[in-house]
């Protein structure tokens, strides 16, 4: 593997992350609980759509080969796309939705602020820029998931089942392989091994100020960083895709 | 007609925010400069928000305006470095806001601003006495208040 190739591969894994976690946000919209929660949900895939059009984007101009980012994220197949598990999952009921929220944006925090250092300048600014955001994400996602947790007999019960039910998909977040090493070694990459601590440190403050327990690591799902997903992908691509690929080029 | 690159600029400045009309892309940060070269002219702008679906708008209402003073070809970037900042907005900029309803981001260098930390007074009747209804709004920008005293619910321009 090249250098080029595992940029274009790091850009696609971060892009289709949040294309599909902005999929699946976009599907509370005028289902949420409350008219201000579909908005506030609304708005953070609206951020990540944002985010994922700058790295969809950047990975086609670092292949080289005139992919936009339309053509990513509409022409590929699902063994193709690199995002983590736990964004293609259905949302489930609100616990679920806010404990996912809860996890990524605590991984996206620290990811974000490590990678303002990274020496390819574009990546650095994306991160600067998608901080800012991810900020408002945590901090709305962290205070659910306390008034929930701590909430009623009902609501800290939901809360705890989606916790205890997404932990397994949590660890999959921080796993490395040849291109996250060959790009650290070049300064580009972010160590995420170095995230994992602060990741567990923040997610379990929130916890246990919701009173909830944080659960114990066991069996992690895993296959993405290889392109293999849950089933849930290719019913979001299907569907996400289809007026592409029925209508190649189609434009209104 | 030749142009310099201040007159460009000054032209760009009439260019109104399309969420915001009372104030210019170049009051709220997002012109950054006119490159003049023998290719022609290239604006650099830079988004609020990297989801900022008004990117598309400004940049077709820059090339219009530029048109209309015979001025082409136009080409618009977007660049990332040194990302927006509320603070760009300049002091008079927010006052404009705050006439036009909006509720302008209150501190500086906002990168750590938690909702909890600051009073937003409500821009209608400047009482300190509002409540946070939602931290996020009809724009990625705004976050949604209301007023206990008038009672008027209000935009706020969130720090970012």
């Amino acid at each position: 593997m090249t250098d080029k190739q595992a940029l274009v591969k790091y850009c696609l894994r971060l892009g289709d992350n949040s294309l599909v976690l902005s999929y699946r946000l976009s599907e509370w919209c005028r289902n949420a609980p409350i008219l201000e929660e579909d908005l506030a949900l609304t708005n953070f895939a609206f951020d990540m759509i944002g985010r994922t059009r700058l790295l969809l984007n950047y990975a086609g101009e670092t292949e080289g080969e005139g992919r936009t980012d339309d053509d990513l994220a509409y022409r590929r197949g699902e063994r193709e796309f690199y995002n983590n598990l736990i964004v293609e999952l259905p949302n489930g009921d609100f616990a679920a939705t806010i404990a996912r929220q809860l996890f990524i944006s605590a991984f996206e925090f620290y990811f974000f602020t490590a990678l303002q250092r990274s020496t390819d300048t574009t990546l650095s600014e994306i991160a600067a820029k998608t901080l800012k955001e991810v900020k408002y994400h945590l901090a709305h996602a962290a205070d659910w998931v306390i008034r929930l947790g701590d909430g009623t007999e009902e609501s800290h019960n939901r809360m705890q089942k989606a916790v205890d039910e997404l932990w397994m998909f949590t660890g999959e977040l921080f796993e490395m392989d040849d291109v996250d090493s060959l790009l650290i070694g070049l300064g580009i990459a972010v160590n995420l091994a170095e995230l994992k601590p602060k990741w567990y440190d923040k997610v379990s403050r929130v916890l246990s100020e919701a009173t909830l327990l944080v659960p114990k690591d066991g069996y992690v799902q895993t296959g993405s960083r290889k392109g293999i997903h849950t089933e849930y992908l290719g019913h979001i691509l299907s569907e996400m895709q289809f007026l592409q690929r029925a209508y190649p080029d189609a434009k209104w | 007609m030749n142009y310099n690159k201040e007159q460009i600029l000054a032209i760009l400045a009439t260019i109104a925010d399309p969420e915001i009309p009372v104030i210019s892309i170049s009051e709220i940060g997002m012109l950054k400069d006119v490159i003049i070269s023998e290719n022609g002219y290239e604006v650099i702008l830079t988004p609020t928000y990297t989801g900022c679906p008004a990117m598309g708008i400004i940049a077709e209402d820059i090339i219009t305006k530029l048109k209309e003073n015979n001025i082409s070809p136009v080409t618009v970037k977007t660049v990332f470095d040194t990302a927006w900042t509320t603070d760009n907005i300049s002091k008079e900029a927010k006052e404009k806001m705050r006439r036009y309803g909006i509720a302008p981001p209150l501190t500086r260098s906002c990168n750590n601003e938690i909702f909890t930390i600051n009073v937003i007074p409500c821009p209608q009747c400047g009482s300190f006495n509002t409540v946070l209804v939602s931290r996020f709004g009809s724009t990625a920008c705004k976050a949604m208040y209301k007023c206990s005293d008038c009672m008027e619910p209000f935009e706020y321009f969130k720090c970012h």
